[in-house]
């Protein structure tokens, strides 16, 4: 059957279940839309205000429901918009496959009108791109793509297609279903490796595990909370582990690193044996090398061998299949009932609990923890700053994939987008995005699209009127000058919801927050804005300051 | 500590950038690079000299196995493995100087390749130390130019690299 590239696309879109495409057209694409309009039966598109919303879209998307999120743009300034949410997939292993038009073939490298090197460009930020001129190499390409998006360790994978490639008609051969490539993760330990990997689990005194967004992509946590509860060993987590472990489980001792628990980071100081799974060991994590860890043997197991011995020199490497090592641990060792070592752990957490201040100010962590008693089951997004850590500390997360931040790139403006992709995903659950004033006015254009939709997300501004975290940095380390962080310029976020046709809600007290809340869960089909008032000097505590040790942190 | 890398990849547009590119991102520091065609046209064989400990090298050999592109990276035996790299040297040779010139050549069993009134040019191939002895005794006559291939390096004996 002969087709033209664009319904060659459209097909391949199909045939990998794609529900939901997020994206903005433009002359380079002008095909692929128009054969989405004709063929394009079963693919919802979801027009966002700025490619920019779309990437960050797709990704939240593909968070939360470990598909494959799917955006596309056109080409030049289509597909540059792009790179800040192909660059956050990236960095935090989400599958995603971007599609961006490109010129005619003909006019490749000619400085043609909206011509760009994207492939160029997204080189050192996707796991692998694809130029096609050829409308024969399309459907390959695009099977590709979605294999290497999807296969071992995830991460985005970006299509350049020509203009005239999307016109020209080649012969469309059915996907046989098949895998082209060998992605797969291997097995890279010995059965003596890992039986020298159970004697040291089981034999530790003071056993940590830290729990990375590795065993979430995984979908190892049911064998985590395994291996904890069986050996009594407590857990700690990156940020992107968060939600790894439920927050009410008892060996949960909270977020590791320079906003780590004062418990967690105690823990981890002390430990004999620390047993990263599904984390890399990253400078937010770590702080000052020589502090970090330093009487324990580290035990990493990961699925990407370019982790091992990357950030740190680990004594027992174990590369491959998570599930298989965690299953080959289980299998080697035996219960533990009584350890002193965790009785310990539980008692300084208790010791060490985070309180919220009860002074009849409006304070962030009582608006998060108020939210976390009122939908405990929704899933939370955020920006980056303050907003993103409070989100981790005070939320009681339940499952995995309930937080969802851009942790490694760390990208402001990512909540509003993500919530969007999130809320599609999960018609049927509330979605919040915890965002800063900052950050929400960066990307609050697709309240737009929002709103179109109808979607009920709840977007809560903690407006501190600043940008929190470097203003906090500014505090702590730079003698209070605060350089260009103050935001004393609107707008009013509540006009703002309001001229965007959604719901605008300000709350300047504690007693408001609870009918706040309220009035927002109650919206089931247009997005709601709070806006948060609150003290420009609220701080996240603890912080490790810059090149201390992880056991040097300031927690008041 | 210098390491040698053979690494095979596909022959594809952008091959060669996607290599280079993630040297330089991540700070690795590449001596030499020489890449081309092998006996399988749809494959290139790409031969890198990369300074750096143990550390690095095992991160650089992890990192270029993750590109989709990278169909074997393997690192060389220095002792059991063959070592070439080819130079051209352009160097002053009037009449007074030539025949020296062409003397130091017939030791190192280089070629003289183009010759002129001022100039003749040379060619030499061996391991890297070769070609810098030949280097430095023609070096008094003044070199005009002179171009290097990067070492290109096999195992010995029946071992091959897949």
């Amino acid at each position: 059957m002969k087709l033209t590239g664009a319904d060659i696309i459209i097909e391949c879109l199909k045939e990998q279940n794609v529900d939901t495409i997020f994206g903005f057209p433009g002359g380079a694409v002008l095909n692929i839309y128009d054969s989405l309009y004709k063929k394009g039966e079963g693919i919802r598109h979801i027009l966002t205000s700025h490619e920019q919303g779309a990437s960050h879209a797709a990704d939240g998307y593909a968070r939360a429901t470990g598909k494959p999120g799917v955006c596309i743009a056109t080409s030049g300034p289509g597909a540059t918009n792009l790179v800040t949410g192909i660059a956050t997939a990236y960095m935090d292993s989400v599958p995603l496959v971007a599609i961006t038009g490109q010129v005619a073939s003909t006019l490749i490298g000619r400085d043609s009108f909206q011509e760009v090197d994207i492939t160029g460009i997204t080189e050192p930020i996707t796991k692998h791109n694809f130029l096609v001129k050829d409308v024969n190499k399309l459907a390959e390409t695009m099977r590709l793509a979605f294999e290497i998006a999807t296969t071992g360790r995830p991460g985005p994978v970006l299509v350049d297609i020509c203009k005239d490639a999307t016109a020209n008609e080649a012969e469309f051969i059915p996907f046989d279903g098949k895998k082209r490539l060998n992605l797969n993760i291997r097995n890279l330990f010995t059965e003596e490796e890992l039986d020298e990997a159970a004697k040291a689990v089981q034999d530790a005194k003071k056993p940590v595990i830290l729990a990375g967004g590795g065993t979430i992509i995984a979908g190892i946590t049911d064998l985590l909370l395994e291996l904890s509860t069986k050996l009594k060993i407590p857990v700690a987590t990156t940020l992107m582990g968060t939600g790894a472990v439920p927050g009410a489980y008892p060996l949960y001792t909270g977020l590791l690193g320079m906003h780590g628990s004062r418990v967690s980071n105690k823990v981890v100081s002390e430990c004999d044996l620390l047993i990263n799974i599904g984390a890399r060991f990253s400078d937010r994590v770590i702080s000052d090398m020589k502090r970090f860890a330093p009487h324990a043997k580290i035990m990493h197991i990961d699925a990407d061998p370019a982790e091992i011995n990357k950030n740190i020199s680990v004594h027992y490497p174990l590369t491959g299949n998570t599930d298989d090592i965690l299953s080959g641990i289980l299998e080697r060792t035996k219960e533990v009932s009584q350890s002193e070592w965790a009785d310990l752990v539980i008692r300084w957490k208790s010791e060490y609990e985070l309180v919220i201040p009860d002074n009849g100010e409006l304070k962030p962590s009582y608006i998060i923890r108020k939210f976390s008693e009122m939908v405990p089951d929704a899933y939370v997004t955020t920006e980056v700053g303050q907003n993103q850590i409070w989100a981790a500390q005070y939320f009681n997360y339940k499952f995995p994939r309930q937080y969802i931040s851009s942790g490694g790139l760390g990208t402001m403006g990512y909540g509003t987008g993500a919530a969007i992709g999130i809320q599609i995903a999960k018609p049927d659950s509330k979605v919040i995005n915890f965002a800063g004033d900052g950050s929400f006015r960066m990307n609050c254009n697709e309240l737009a699209t929002a709103v179109h939709y109808k979607l009920p997300i709840i977007i809560a501004v903690l407006n501190n009127g600043t940008l929190g975290m470097v203003r906090q940095w500014q505090t702590m380390f730079y003698e209070k000058r605060y350089a260009h962080t103050t935001l004393d310029r609107g707008p009013d976020f509540v006009k703002l919801a309001e001229a965007y046709g959604a719901i605008g809600i300000r709350v300047t007290r504690k007693e408001e927050v609870v009918p706040a809340i309220e009035k927002a869960l109650a919206s089931d089909n247009v997005p709601v804005v709070i806006d948060f008032v609150i003290d420009i000097n609220e701080r996240v505590l603890p912080i490790v300051p810059p090149g201390k040790g992880i056991d040097q942190l300031i927690y008041t | 500590m210098k390491h040698i890398l053979s690494v095979l990849v596909n022959n594809h547009a952008g091959v060669l950038s996607r290599v280079s590119g993630l040297f330089s991102r991540r700070g690795f520091n590449i001596d030499s690079l020489a890449v081309g065609i092998t006996n399988n046209p749809a494959i290139s064989r790409i031969t890198i000299v990369v300074e750096g400990d143990e550390n690095t090298v095992e991160q650089v050999e992890k990192q270029l196995s993750k590109l989709i592109d990278v169909i074997k990276v393997k690192r060389l035996d220095i002792e059991e493995s063959v070592h070439r790299e080819l130079a051209l040297f352009k160097v002053n040779a009037d009449t007074s100087v030539r025949s020296e010139i062409m003397q130091i050549a017939e030791v190192f069993r280089a070629n003289i390749v183009d010759i002129s009134e001022k100039t003749l040019t040379i060619e030499t191939s061996g391991n890297t130390k070769k070609v810098e002895a030949m280097r430095q005794m023609l070096k008094p006559f003044g070199i005009l130019e002179d171009v290097r291939t990067g070492l290109i390096s096999l195992e010995r004996g029946e071992k091959t690299i897949i």
